[in-house]
């Protein structure tokens, strides 16, 4: 396969987010402003990349039926160890996502692609593929973490662009999240017609 | 895809050898960021004292005090003093009245009980709502501040229970658990006062 291909297609033809419609409960849950988005996307991205990697390499040692389990421990120990490592390194990062971080273990995504694709090819179209399917749900998250910074509380990465007294609080809260997530899912399909 | 049959021996090995890995590795990760974030947490701390006391030229943290509050929550006492004159207390309070989890604050009060300024170590309340208590109770607008307050005199609940503060829009059950947070510091340290001052007399 094109490698450009393989890693462009997880910013536009198979965004994670605009058009599989997987890991909604990162995106909807983190994507109050743009730098939390932008965050959660840069994590799930490096734990994208490493299980990729290691699944690809162990694939062929992975009796069949216990193949999701074997998956399972490496994205979480990946997982863990970002969480760690956020927490030494980062840790004003780490307050803000913290309590989103174990979440990746479960985000569809990352065990879709170890599944659909990372068991079934070599490591280097894996790793492309991780990269390019991490920075295209990273890209999903922060475009929509600064629709919703901007309309709820008027910033757009901490930086203030109108009075908060004018946002509308409800795109901060859920509701919202649902609401421009769904403009912007029709806005993206409409642009892959044209 | 898999290349090995998948008999009892062989998934039990595979699961085995990776769970065993996956297990070593994170134990010399946990090993390797121990420190560092043991570090980032004292230095947290004690970034959260300076900043919610006036100066002061002591430990503070070789002087805690770990007393326990009527509601049973542990709480800390940091001693800030400028030349063994008492200048502060930095109170380290929790109140488990959040939306989610306990909400955990640094508070600073004068000696005779008036806030100072307050830092929020850690809760896990609604980012983008309840997370808003970093800035709203500092923010001289309306009733939102409650530095220069003193729990003493001045009525520190939220303006729906009576109180004298506003409440975080869409926030108010974080708001409440906040002040409760300072109520609770402000009563373990009056409790203590004596034995503070006290302590530095030595």
């Amino acid at each position: 396969m094109n490698q450009w291909k393989n890693f462009s297609k997880g910013f536009f033809k198979e965004n994670a987010v605009f058009v599989l419609l997987l890991g909604m409960c990162p995106t909807l849950g983190v994507t109050s402003s743009a730098i939390n988005g932008l965050g959660m996307g840069l994590a799930t991205t490096f734990v994208l990349v490493m299980s990729n990697l290691v699944i690809s390499l162990i694939k062929s040692l992975i009796p069949e039926k216990v193949r999701i389990p074997a998956f399972i421990v490496v994205i979480a120990t990946f997982v863990t160890i970002v969480e760690m490592l956020m927490q030494a390194y980062t840790p004003a990062l780490y307050d803000s996502l913290g309590l989103f971080i174990p979440l990746i273990v479960v985000n569809c995504i990352v065990l879709g692609r170890a599944e659909a694709f990372a068991s079934k090819n070599s490591v280097g179209s894996s790793i492309v593929d991780g990269l390019g399917m991490g920075l295209g749900f990273a890209m999903a998250l922060t475009m929509l973490g600064s629709v919703r910074e901007l309309l709820g509380s008027g910033k757009l990465f901490n930086f203030t662009i109108y009075p908060e007294d004018y946002g509308m609080l409800v795109f901060v809260l859920a509701p919202g999240a649902f609401i421009a997530l769904g403009y912007m899912i029709a806005i993206i399909d409409k642009m892959k017609k044209a | 895809m898999a290349t090995i049959e998948s008999s009892l021996k062989n998934m039990l090995l595979t699961l085995f050898v990776i769970t065993a890995i996956a297990g070593t590795s994170l134990g010399f990760v946990y090993k390797m960021t121990k420190e560092p974030i043991a570090a980032a947490k004292a230095k947290k701390q004690q970034e959260a004292i300076k900043m919610v006391v006036p100066a002061f030229n002591n430990e503070p943290g070789n002087e805690v005090m770990t007393v326990t509050s009527k509601e049973g929550l542990p709480i800390k006492l940091f001693p800030a003093r400028e030349d063994g004159k008492l200048v502060g207390v930095a109170v380290e309070t929790v109140s488990n009245k959040g939306f989610a989890g306990n909400v955990s604050i640094m508070v600073g009060f004068k000696p005779d009980g008036t806030i100072e300024n307050y830092q929020v170590l850690e809760h896990k309340e609604t980012p983008g709502l309840g997370t808003k208590m970093d800035a709203w109770f500092k923010t001289d607008k309306g009733n939102q501040s409650i530095l220069g307050k003193n729990p003493g005199k001045d009525n520190l609940t939220v303006s729906k229970d009576g109180g004298d503060v506003d409440a975080i829009t869409a926030a108010t059950i974080s708001s409440r658990a906040f002040l409760d947070a300072v109520r609770i510091g402000y009563e373990s340290f009056m409790e203590n006062k004596d034995k503070i001052e006290k302590g530095g007399a030595q």
